[in-house]
């Protein structure tokens, strides 16, 4: 066991969020994300096959499973970079059904990947700037008038340098973001996604390649989101991580959610035990599928 | 349905030039034929041209210039020229050569690249304000001939098959090297040069024909060993990325194509035999045995290399590498080697290619493997990149294609329906008829 | 050997049309190349319908200069339009193929028998510029000092096309150093990282496809000013060599292309005049000059093959910014 892996303060977990007993596919009381029936097959194969899902709002949702069970195609579908075969979803009520991913992302609903694409030849600063959306300077026309955009350019200056402290790449804003670490390239992405004002952030294996000094300050601001307001979702194989900053926990195994429940409750379902680790019972999931010390990179 | 078409001069080209060049201002009318190799030569403006035959000037060909009052017949000389005085500017004339001058079995054709015979001979020329036109006729050898329709479709089907194996020997290797390397190879072009360029040469220097092709052959592979030794080994191993070795190829391209031209020049050369004559078949249609001998060595190429491809240990470590280079590299496949053998076939086969390219349109030059790159690529990505089979399939299309559009639309267009084809498909099916989705993207 | 003959034809290089031409056709290439990552083979298409559009406006449809120059641009666009709607959502080297494959095919409808009647087939299109230099404010004569020595018609070809070149520069160095041209270098990284921050990824293609499209056109259409129309001249060689160019001078910079095509032009002047003249003094193992004139192709392809390999970032490209992303 390391204590890396676990925030600097004791979260305050949301509960009561589910509507009934805790079953795939539960209602939640206040849900922001709904998907209903959603398929995705890549030939013969079926990837997602999701019968019902709803994700609570302003709490942290981790969406686990074992490899190949099908969470970041869900992501890639929930966010408009794939389309499903079959199925409706909704956020915030409104239906996302055929809506190309940058309108997704304008709604509010913003991700990250699991490889992280920070843009390696912009500056750490224009990394961030690119997160800002409504720029009078990114439509073409306004853009060849300097004095249109000048001012808000400088405003969202200050943005990203604010949040560029709370990440603590301040002192990297005018290097190349070739240049930063893995880890520090998480933290930039997270960044940038948070110039948007979402709602809703969905983190594909935050921790993934993350130096091990790093997660606690990630940790603090994935808990960070939740007390502004926003919604999180994210996929991660850490339990510990899991354990200790999740208010609601979804399993998924072969394209299917198999299970759903609070943290501490979902890992004793023999549902997950089984998509993990066969009939294999009685074992610390933590142990077995967690990092306990997590690699430098990936 | 009986339809006058003609056949493609398929021989050594007779190529002439007539310059047209028209100098007017005043009006001078004259009126009555007058055969010389100078008409109406008291006007002060003239429509004078050269007729020549690769060079050497064709004498006695009659040609009539008419329009704006004009009518005048004219022979050319023993130099091949003759001269007509015009009376307008701003003005059209119509030019007609008499074919029945020529000498035997040349007719006018529409342009030297494509061969094919123009209707007629009559050319319009629309003398400018700036009181210059230029006007070109081109000559090949070809005769006029009845067709039936349905002669000429499977003449064009059998021509379309015969440049289609043709085009599949080099699009076949580059596919292959598209698939193990990820290269994109312009300089393809420049392989299938080689090999026509090689047996030129060593057929020039005294060797007999067959001897110099299976030479040519083998340089063509070493040529391909040369090329991975020196340029694509060292970069694969500097980890270079795609877009860059792509337009190192087009660099490479540039270099080889124009070392070409330094040494055979602009001009066009015939390799032995390539006059050899037509025998009919049935109907019109008639092949000659450089043709057939052309399809059944193909076939036995691609035969050879489908067993090469699907039984030898190289062959599937090829395949293995196509389908995905990490897990071939790590189950113990020396990639590096297998690359190199596949630029070794993939330059081999580009070589042979060229030998029948050569003999196909006829003629060798140094830019005649650009001629056919980019359906080269046409049929490559029409099959699906980096799938050998999928480039024969979409070679085979392609060469039908090409050849067989000429009997709906004007020829010099043939090529435009194949790369519009190409781009249809890269729209709507864009990892082609064999290849699988996961490539693309 | 005549080499200060050499050396002053060379120069007059400097401020040729041709030179012009080359450098907005790369500065179009750096924008779709350098800052949006399009591999654009078939920059001789867009070219050719400048100059095209020009040389029809005028003989076909009678139309003044200044709007046939309008007709070759929009052609442009229109082209860009047909060409970017399906392709743009293809993979890097998918678009290289069908660029290039355009190109070709408006070539071979320029050169067609077909429309003859418009484009003059294999003949290409002349005398056409009358009006354009009627409205020539320089009276007839020569001006200038050797070796920028030239008539006043000439004088006006490069006065004009310097002037398309300043507007063109200042609006891409506009356009680059603005947030339009941060999301476009956000594309050329990584597309789906700029998608899932909301922006509009295919518009902003398709305006850079656009705009270096446009500027292709504008460099033909100088080129069309400056002498005949002819289908020859746009042949996928004129899209190699503006590549090389543009990799000479630095794909993702805006001046870059304009010292590319600077230095490419002066050096195949050079290298042109300088080979035939030492063929001739029998110094070049007994080429003969026509020989020696295709020498400077192959240090094009040679020194093309060098640059990408060994300066990918080119002369004023900074080294942390290549362009060779993937």
């Amino acid at each position: 066991m390391s204590g890396n892996a676990t925030p600097s303060s004791t979260p305050v977990k949301s509960t009561g969020l589910h509507i009934g007993d805790a079953a795939p596919g539960v209602a939640k009381k206040d849900p922001i994300l709904v998907a209903h029936g959603i398929k995705r097959q890549f030939g013969g194969l079926t990837a997602v096959d999701v019968a019902h899902v709803e994700i609570p709002r302003n709490a942290i949702t981790a969406l686990i499973g074992p490899n190949g069970a099908g969470k970041t195609t869900f992501f890639n579908l929930l966010t408009g970079f794939d389309q499903p075969n079959e199925g409706d979803w909704s956020f915030d009520g409104k239906s996302l059904k055929g809506v190309p991913s940058f309108k997704v992302a304008r709604m509010g609903l913003i991700r990250t990947f699991q490889l992280t694409k920070a843009l390696g030849l912009l500056t750490v600063m224009d990394n961030m700037k690119l997160g800002n959306t409504g720029q009078r300077g990114e439509k073409l026309l306004s853009s060849l008038i300097p004095a249109l955009w000048k001012k808000q350019d400088a405003e969202i200056e200050v943005k990203a340098m604010d949040l560029l402290t709370r990440f603590k790449l301040d002192a990297k804003h005018e290097d190349f973001a070739a240049s930063l670490s893995g880890g520090q390239r998480k933290l930039l992405e997270m960044a940038r996604a948070l110039m948007t004002d979402p709602t809703l952030v969905m983190l594909d294996e935050p921790m993934a390649g993350v130096n091990p000094a790093l997660t606690q300050s990630l940790l603090d601001h994935i808990l960070d989101l939740k007390t502004q307001g926003m919604t999180v979702l994210f996929v991660e194989h850490d339990m510990h991580m899991v354990r200790h900053i999740a208010d609601w926990v979804i399993v998924m195994a072969e394209g299917k959610v198999v299970a759903e429940g609070a943290p501490d409750e979902v890992m004793k379902n023999p549902a997950v035990i089984d998509a993990y680790l066969g009939s294999h019972q009685d074992v610390d999931l933590g142990a077995v599928t967690g990092r306990i010390t997590l690699p430098e990179t990936k | 349905m009986e339809n006058t078409t003609v056949k493609r001069g398929r021989a050594a080209r007779l190529f002439a030039v007539m310059a047209t060049t028209a100098l007017s201002l005043g009006v001078l009318l004259m009126a009555g034929p007058a055969t010389a190799d100078t008409v109406n030569d008291e006007m002060p403006y003239k429509v004078s041209g050269n007729v020549q035959n690769n060079g050497a000037p064709l004498a006695g060909v009659s040609i009539n210039v008419s329009g704006n009052g004009i009518n005048a017949d004219v022979l050319t000389d023993a130099e091949g020229k003759w001269k007509v005085g015009v009376s307008e500017k701003n003005a059209a004339y119509t030019v007609t050569l008499d074919e029945s001058t020529l000498p035997d079995g040349v007719v006018v054709v529409d342009n030297p690249e494509t061969a094919d015979i123009v209707e007629g001979a009559v050319m319009e020329v629309q003398v400018g304000p700036g009181g210059r036109v230029t006007m070109n006729y081109f000559i090949g050898k070809g005769e006029r001939v009845v067709t039936s329709m349905v002669d000429q479709v499977v003449q064009r089907l059998i021509s379309g098959v015969n440049f289609g194996l043709m085009l599949a020997l080099a699009a076949i290797g580059m596919s292959l090297i598209y698939g193990t390397t990820g290269i994109s190879n312009f300089a393809h072009a420049e392989m299938v040069t080689f090999g026509a360029l090689g047996a030129f040469v060593l057929s020039e220097l005294g060797a007999p024909i067959w001897l110099a092709i299976i030479a040519a052959i083998v340089l063509s592979g070493l040529f391909g060993w040369g090329l991975d030794a020196a340029i694509w080994a060292p970069l694969r191993r500097r980890n270079t990325g795609l877009v860059q070795l792509m337009i190192v190829s087009i660099g490479l391209s540039l270099a080889v194509r124009y070392t070409y031209q330094l040494f055979i020049g602009g001009g066009t050369e015939q390799l032995p035999g390539a006059d050899s004559p037509k025998i009919k078949l049935f109907g019109s249609v008639a092949l000659s045995w450089i043709d057939m001998a052309s399809m059944a060595i193909s076939i036995l190429l691609i035969a050879a290399f489908a067993w090469w491809l699907m039984f030898t240990r190289m062959g599937k470590a090829t395949r293995a590498i196509s389908d995905n280079p990490g897990l071939a590299a790590a189950s113990g496949i020396n990639v590096d080697s297998v690359v190199r053998v596949v630029w070794i076939v993939g330059a081999t086969l580009a070589g042979f290619s060229g030998i029948l390219w050569a003999y196909f349109r006829p003629g060798i030059r140094w830019d005649m493997g650009g001629q056919i790159l980019l359906l080269m690529f046409a049929a490559t990505t029409l099959g699906g990149l980096g799938t050998a089979w999928g480039a024969l399939v979409g070679s085979l299309i392609v060469g039908v294609l090409v050849e067989a559009s000429t009997l709906v639309i004007p020829s010099d267009l043939k090529y435009v329906g194949a790369l519009v084809i190409l781009i249809v498909i890269l729209l709507f099916r864009p990892q082609g008829i064999l290849g699988r989705k996961e490539r693309i993207g | 050997m005549d080499f200060l003959g050499i050396l002053n034809s060379t120069a007059g290089f400097i401020l040729a049309p041709v030179t012009i031409a080359y450098a907005l056709a790369a500065l179009g290439l750096a924008v779709h190349f350098g800052f949006a990552g399009l591999l654009n083979m078939g920059m001789a298409g867009f070219m050719a319908l400048g100059a095209y559009g020009y040389a029809i406006g005028i003989l076909s449809f009678g139309l003044p200069w200044y709007l046939a120059a309008l007709v070759g641009l929009g052609a442009a666009v229109i082209f860009a339009l047909i060409l970017g709607i399906p392709t743009l959502r293809l993979r890097g080297d998918y678009l290289a193929i069908v660029t290039i494959a355009s190109a070709e095919i408006l070539r071979l409808l320029f050169l067609t028998k077909v429309f003859d009647e418009y484009t003059g087939s294999a003949d290409g299109l002349f005398s056409y510029n009358g009006e354009f230099q009627e409205s020539n404010p320089i009276p007839a004569g020569t001006y200038g000092f050797p070796p920028f020595e030239d008539t006043a018609a000439m004088w006006w070809v490069r006065i004009v096309g310097i002037i398309i070149l300043a507007v063109a520069t200042f609006a891409v160095w506009r356009l680059v150093n603005s947030p339009w041209g941060r999301v476009l270098k956000g594309i050329r990284e990584d597309e789906d990282a700029i998608r899932s921050l909301g922006k509009n990824v295919f518009t902003y293609k398709m305006q850079a496809l656009i705009i270096g499209g446009v500027l292709g056109a504008m460099g033909g259409l100088v080129l069309a000013m400056s002498s005949n129309v002819n289908q020859g001249q746009y042949v996928t060689s004129l899209t190699f060599f503006i590549w090389t160019a543009l990799l000479l001078g630095g794909a993702a910079t805006v001046f870059g292309p304009l010292v590319g095509s600077l230095i490419f032009w002066v050096l195949q002047a050079f290298l042109g005049l300088l080979f035939p003249a030492l063929a001739e003094q029998g110094l070049l193992f007994g080429l003969s000059s026509i020989q020696a004139a295709q020498i400077k192709f192959i240090i094009v392809g040679v020194a093309l093959v060098l640059i990408v390999v060994f300066r990918p970032q080119g002369i004023f490209g900074n080294k942390k910014e290549l362009t060779f992303v993937r």
